[in-house]
């Protein structure tokens, strides 16, 4: 099957990076029980400090 | 007196900078609070303001900034002790839930992520949705910003792993009965719908809802995954996945008009579809209904007739007659239109269409521009149209601005959340002596401010008055993108838009008719 067409059927596990309001909607309808989900938020923030040079040899280091 | 505050490399989304933003300017004294992140478009903002200065100059998209003017010195401090107060709030918020710093830690926390909402700076947004496809996440990427080349990659690079890679600029969806980003709540139902533009799909997913029915999915593709360089990628693979969904009794199709030979492949599935498993309705926003018609589909003039046709068809009725005109008894529309043009004075020609959604602007100027000739806009539909700086830029005759665009956000939130730039506007124009109608959206659900219409209400009940003091009327025509189930509340929202004299249609198509009506009553029955 489609992994799309898979993804369909399955309960969604969320994550989200960037703009925390947009995990906190996806929480209050998790916790309302409108949404049966689950939804974590990751604390981005960038890599090396946005210091391109850095964030390409630690990417490097990966 | 201006005092400036810099930490750098320091990140806080947009929205965050927005709340301190407003925070600091209840502070008595403060006449004028600028909180945001080193960009182009921020310090542009802060030469507007007078809050300029060589060391703001000097700063990087890295870094966050606050600049203040104030009356006293006691201002600064009380405002610089707010600021602290916000942070600090944030840093309590962060560390009362877990949250981990990567993505990698994210799934130690749960393996069984499924699907990734990035929006992150869009310099940064290649890599950390690169990251989520190479760990076989779906993604819904809601930055801008990203190059036709970073996508092109993204997207082949999910179509070859079969998942979605909704966006770049994606700003909805609704997976699995979930909103995500700017989206509404909506009724599950028959209809699926594929959709290479934000709000158009918002709104028909909202009129979907108001008509009683529902959606299985709505997939976001980015507004330029039909241009000939991404060559639909995404939109064939969603496309598929919805023909190939049992649930989905029902397609649209909706995009700006594809790229030629796109167009035909799009319209060659679908066609194939519709033939022998399920019908397709096709709004290529502004472009030639003959084509989809050609291809034996269901074509729509506008959002709101997209949305009525498919939901006919889910009922198995018949296709409705096209929707080109307001749904209004003729003398109640007439009396509507003498009781708003009446008042006004001789001088008052035009109108102004403040959006924020960019498809709602540029569905309303593709319904306009063969009657009105030229509507300048930041997205004109004729380069001869364009309005070149519309931050700063006097605005004359029918214009129409989308406020969502780059020029308006970078480093700054979208206008569904922070209507400042568009209630400005609003105020500044109310003051133009040719003004006659106000056209705007009002996007209600999750992702956009907790209550735009008490922002846009109080805007418009200003402009009304700065008219009036000068012996004129404006008119003011909005449409709401919201359904009773948003946490706003269609009916509240409309109640307090209404309470500020504006009048509340059904669709982005209604209000743009309306304006059509009342123009042409302004203007001796030209149009």
């Amino acid at each position: 099957m489609h992994q799309i067409n898979k993804l369909f059927g399955e309960k969604l596990h969320m994550v989200n990076i960037g703009v925390e309001t947009f995990y906190q909607d996806m929480l209050s309808q998790k916790e309302a029980g409108t949404q049966d989900i689950e939804v974590i938020h990751v604390d981005w923030k960038p890599v090396a400090g946005g210091n391109k040079k850095l964030a390409g040899m630690l990417g490097m280091l990966k | 007196m201006v005092s400036l505050q810099i930490k750098p490399n320091t990140y806080y989304d947009s929205i965050t900078l927005m709340i301190i933003s407003k925070e600091l300017k209840k502070v008595p004294g403060v006449k004028e609070a600028l909180v945001g992140m080193g960009t182009d478009l921020n310090l542009d903002i802060a030469k507007v303001t007078g809050l300029s200065s060589p060391e703001l100059e000097a700063i990087t998209p890295n870094d966050f900034f606050v600049a203040l003017d104030c009356e006293n010195e006691e201002a600064v401090a009380n405002a610089l002790k707010a600021l602290e107060e916000q942070l600090n709030k944030k840093e309590e918020s962060r560390s009362a839930a877990y949250y981990p710093p990567t993505l990698t830690s994210a799934l130690k926390a749960d393996p069984k992520i499924n699907l990734a909402l990035i929006s992150v700076p869009g310099r940064h947004a290649y890599d950390v949705a690169k990251d989520a496809l190479d760990k076989n996440i779906n993604v819904m990427l809601f930055s801008d910003n990203v190059s036709m080349e970073e996508e092109k990659k993204l997207k082949e690079y999910a179509v070859s792993k079969e998942l979605l890679m909704m966006g770049p600029d994606c700003g909805t969806a609704v997976v699995n009965g979930l909103p995500l980003a700017f989206a509404n709540v909506i009724h599950k139902g028959p209809i699926g719908i594929c959709g290479a533009s934000g709000t158009g799909t918002q709104e028909l997913t909202i009129l979907i809802d108001q008509l009683g029915s529902g959606i299985t999915q709505a997939l976001g593709t980015g507004g330029r995954d039909l241009k000939a360089e991404i060559g639909g990628l995404m939109f064939k693979q969603c496309l598929n996945a919805l023909i190939n969904d049992p649930e989905t009794k029902v397609i649209i199709m909706l995009s700006k008009p594809p790229a030629e030979h796109v167009a035909k492949e799009i319209l060659s599935i679908a066609k194939e579809c519709n033939d022998h498993i399920k019908p397709v309705v096709v709004d290529f926003i502004g472009g030639d209904p003959h084509l989809p018609k050609e291809y034996g589909l269901v074509a729509a003039y506008n959002l709101e007739d997209a949305a009525r046709k498919a939901v006919a068809l889910s009922k198995g009725e018949p296709v409705p007659a096209d929707m080109i005109d307001i749904d209004m008894p003729r003398a109640e529309l007439e009396a509507l239109i003498e009781r708003e043009t009446s008042k006004m004075a001789p001088t008052q020609k035009y109108y102004r269409g403040f959006f924020s959604g960019g498809t709602l602007a540029d569905e309303s100027m593709k319904l306009s521009i063969g009657k009105l000739g030229h509507i300048y806009s930041n997205i004109p539909l004729k380069p001869e149209d364009k309005i070149e700086n519309p931050l700063t830029a006097e605005y004359k005759e029918n214009t129409c601005i989308d406020f969502g665009e780059d020029e308006f956000t970078e480093g700054k939130p979208h206008p569904m959340i922070d209507l400042t730039l568009r209630c400005e506007r609003i105020l500044r124009d109310a003051h133009d002596p040719t003004l006659a109608i106000l056209q705007c959206d009002c996007v209600i659900g999750y992702g956009s401010n907790p209550n735009p219409a008490e922002e846009l209400a109080a805007a418009i009940a200003k402009a009304k008055e700065i008219a009036a003091s000068e012996g004129r009327y404006i008119s003011a025509i909005c449409s709401i993108v919201g359904t009773e189930g948003d946490p706003q509340n269609l009916t509240e929202t409309r109640k307090q838009l209404e309470a500020a004299g504006a009048i509340v249609v059904r669709s982005n198509a209604q209000s743009t008719y309306l304006v059509h009506h009342m123009l042409d009553k302004l203007n001796g029955g030209k149009y």
